[in-house]
């Protein structure tokens, strides 16, 4: 599904210039549920940002379900995020002026798909977060996670290949976390590939593989036993 | 533009956000509010004062006369000049080939007049069948006093359409006899002036009669002239200085005045005062195009302004709605479509308020200086879509710009 070879990234400002990625070699299969972890500055949020488009390499090869992403003009690169792509953010990122459900009907807006078939299908991945009846409300008349889990349903919306979540769980407590990363793990149930960025160990052992990152490569890649997020396990 | 999606997705837009959209709207339409209210007074000052000077021939000159200031050839100062018929003469002849118009005239102050039982308080003149055109007067029925009138001593009458509608209230007024102090003038004709009311609340008899009936022998009270038509301005100026100069130094020689008496003959040229209305209506012009321009350049200003803080408020917006697969012609599209609206939608409310203050309160104004105030209303629609297309196109630069930004970077605006 995700395939990257020799990934490098700097970013220069001014004079300056960072070598945030030295050469990334990782595989993603179908299906597979990854935490990438690292401490900050280990380039992990870049590495999420390259693979979720928003970013593009320096050096390197980047393979997303069999099309090559390279010198993507912007047009071209929306449209592989929306079709390819979910994204779900630390802050959220919902549109402030529009309710839950029109949130979640973005992604589909910019599908071309028409309002009535729009509004249906949003409806229907409001349910699947357990939010339907909040469906009109605005944003900031929701909690943290209930936020997030309008962000959920709006990554899960255009039906994309990958999630890709930046610190999902960042602006929640503990068992808002849980909740959310069950919720998470449901989906992942349902076959879709997920790749979380997090530095909170709790977290990302609940996914099934663990990528860690220090200074701009990868220095353990290993397979863990996932632990369920059911919410009777938090102490 | 038909994307009835794109449609709703900025109505939605709008809804949510009316302060924005109010405060846009807002500068958009008292910026066309003020621009056609002024553009409207300045045609308002342009009418009035060109009425002003349509009341009188443009190229007309006048002679009066009045006591001397200046003692000369042992006469003292403060004996009163006044001209006659030869006098009138004396100018005819001499600039036969030149003078286009000429009447002499004599004049009472408020003269009872009446009809039946109607009455009222005219200034009559003696005038010869020149002076129609001269005061610049249409005739609304019958006709003018003629040389006929003159020679043999006609009590004919033309009265001001005023007078008429005082005196005979709109009924046939034409061969019916008036009484102006006193004696029976029989009415050939009703005229009207673009000068108005004033202009109009006068009645002309033949100059001779005038002279006759008032006992004047062959006294004259004012002389006027114009001159044939020249190809140039400046032609008809230098003609009619030329003939002003001429006329004053002969009647000066004539009468035994100092030359260098400014008061006893006074002559008035109507061309020279012209030039002066002329410039003044192009000043008035040029100044309130002038407003007009600094006001849709503030109008641009302030809708450039508002585009630049409305997309930098949208910033993190715009990235969301990249990361979920926006593609930058679309963010564009939908800023720019949505400025359009609001922009299009109050520049007509405010085109539509200030014509419609224009229509009701303009008929109503009628000082001396401004009469009618109104706009050419392709001008005020040109004004709206210039205000429109360079609201657009100074949204178009930060919208372009917004659009084209990485997404990482708008979703960590804050």
């Amino acid at each position: 599904m995700i395939e990257i070879k020799n990934l490098h990234k700097s970013y220069h400002m001014g004079k300056n210039s960072l070598h945030v990625l030295k050469g990334i070699n990782f595989t993603v299969s179908e299906g597979e549920m990854v935490s990438i972890m690292g401490s900050s500055g280990s380039g992990k949020s870049t590495l999420l940002n390259i693979l979720g488009i928003l970013d593009e390499a320096d050096e390197g090869t980047y393979t997303l379900d069999g099309t090559l992403i390279k010198n993507l003009n912007e047009r071209v690169a929306a449209r592989y995020r929306n079709k390819f792509l979910g994204f779900i953010f630390q802050s959220f990122n919902l549109i402030n002026y529009k309710s839950a459900l029109d949130n979640v009907a973005m992604p589909l807006y910019y599908q071309g798909v028409k309002r009535n078939i729009r509004v249906e299908k949003a409806m229907h991945y409001l349910e699947k977060v357990g939010l339907a009846d909040w469906a009109t409300h605005l944003p900031n008349e929701l909690s943290g996670g209930q936020k997030q889990r309008v962000a959920i349903a709006r990554a899960l919306a255009s039906d994309p290949k990958v999630l890709l979540a930046d610190e999902p769980t960042g602006a929640l407590d503990t068992k808002t976390s849980y909740e959310v990363m069950e919720l998470i793990q449901g989906i992942n149930d349902e076959g879709k590939t997920i790749l979380i960025v997090t530095h909170e160990d709790d977290i990302a052992h609940m996914t099934k593989r663990i990528v860690n990152l220090k200074d701009g490569l990868i220095i353990d890649d290993s397979i863990v036993t996932q632990v369920r997020a059911k919410t009777n396990n938090y102490v | 533009m038909f994307n009835l999606e794109r449609w709703q997705e900025i109505f939605e837009a709008i809804r949510k956000n009316k302060l924005r959209t109010f405060l846009t709207g807002l500068s958009v339409a008292s910026g066309i509010f003020i621009l056609v209210i002024l553009l409207g007074i300045g045609q308002g000052m342009q009418n009035g004062v060109q009425q002003q000077f349509e009341s009188d021939a443009t190229n007309r000159i006048s002679v009066w006369t009045n006591v001397t200031s200046v003692e000369y050839k042992g006469l003292n100062p403060g004996r009163r000049i006044e001209m006659d018929n030869r006098d009138y003469d004396l100018a005819v002849n001499k600039n036969e080939d030149n003078i286009e118009y000429k009447s002499g005239v004599y004049s009472r102050w408020g003269q009872l007049t009446t009809f039946k039982k109607e009455s009222g308080s005219y200034r009559v003149e003696g005038v010869h069948g020149d002076y129609q055109f001269l005061e610049n007067e249409t005739l609304v029925v019958g006709r003018y006093i003629n040389q006929g009138d003159v020679n043999n001593y006609e009590k004919h009458a033309v009265i001001g359409n005023q007078v008429y509608l005082d005196l005979f209230k709109g009924k046939d007024a034409l061969g019916e006899y008036i009484d102006v102090a006193g004696i029976k003038f029989k009415v050939v004709g009703v005229y009207s002036d673009p000068g108005g009311e004033r202009e109009e609340t006068r009645i002309f008899i033949p100059i001779s009669t005038a002279q006759r009936v008032y006992n004047a022998g062959d006294k004259l009270r004012s002389l006027a002239f114009t001159l044939e038509k020249h190809d140039s301005y400046e032609d008809a100026l230098a003609a009619s200085e030329a003939f002003s100069a001429q006329l004053e130094a002969d009647l000066k020689t004539k009468h035994t005045i100092a030359p260098t008496d400014d008061r006893a003959v006074n002559v008035n040229n109507s061309l020279e005062n012209a030039k002066k209305f002329y410039d003044l209506n192009k000043m008035i012009r040029w100044f309130f195009w002038g407003v007009g321009i600094c006001t849709i350049i503030a109008g641009v200003v302030g809708v450039s302004n508002i585009m630049l803080i409305i997309v930098k408020e949208r910033t993190k917006e715009i990235g969301i709605r990249k990361a979920i697969g926006a593609e930058p012609w679309s963010i564009i599209g939908m800023i720019l479509h949505e400025s359009i609206f609001v922009t299009a939608i109050a520049g007509f409310i405010g085109l539509i308020f200030s014509l419609f203050l224009l229509q009701i309160v303009g008929p109503f104004i009628e000082m001396d200086y401004i009469k009618n105030p109104s706009v050419d209303f392709s001008v005020a629609i040109t004004t709206v879509i210039i205000l429109v297309i360079a609201g657009a196109i100074a949204g178009f630069f930060p919208a372009y710009r917004a659009a084209n930004i990485k997404p990482i970077e708008a979703l960590r605006d804050e």
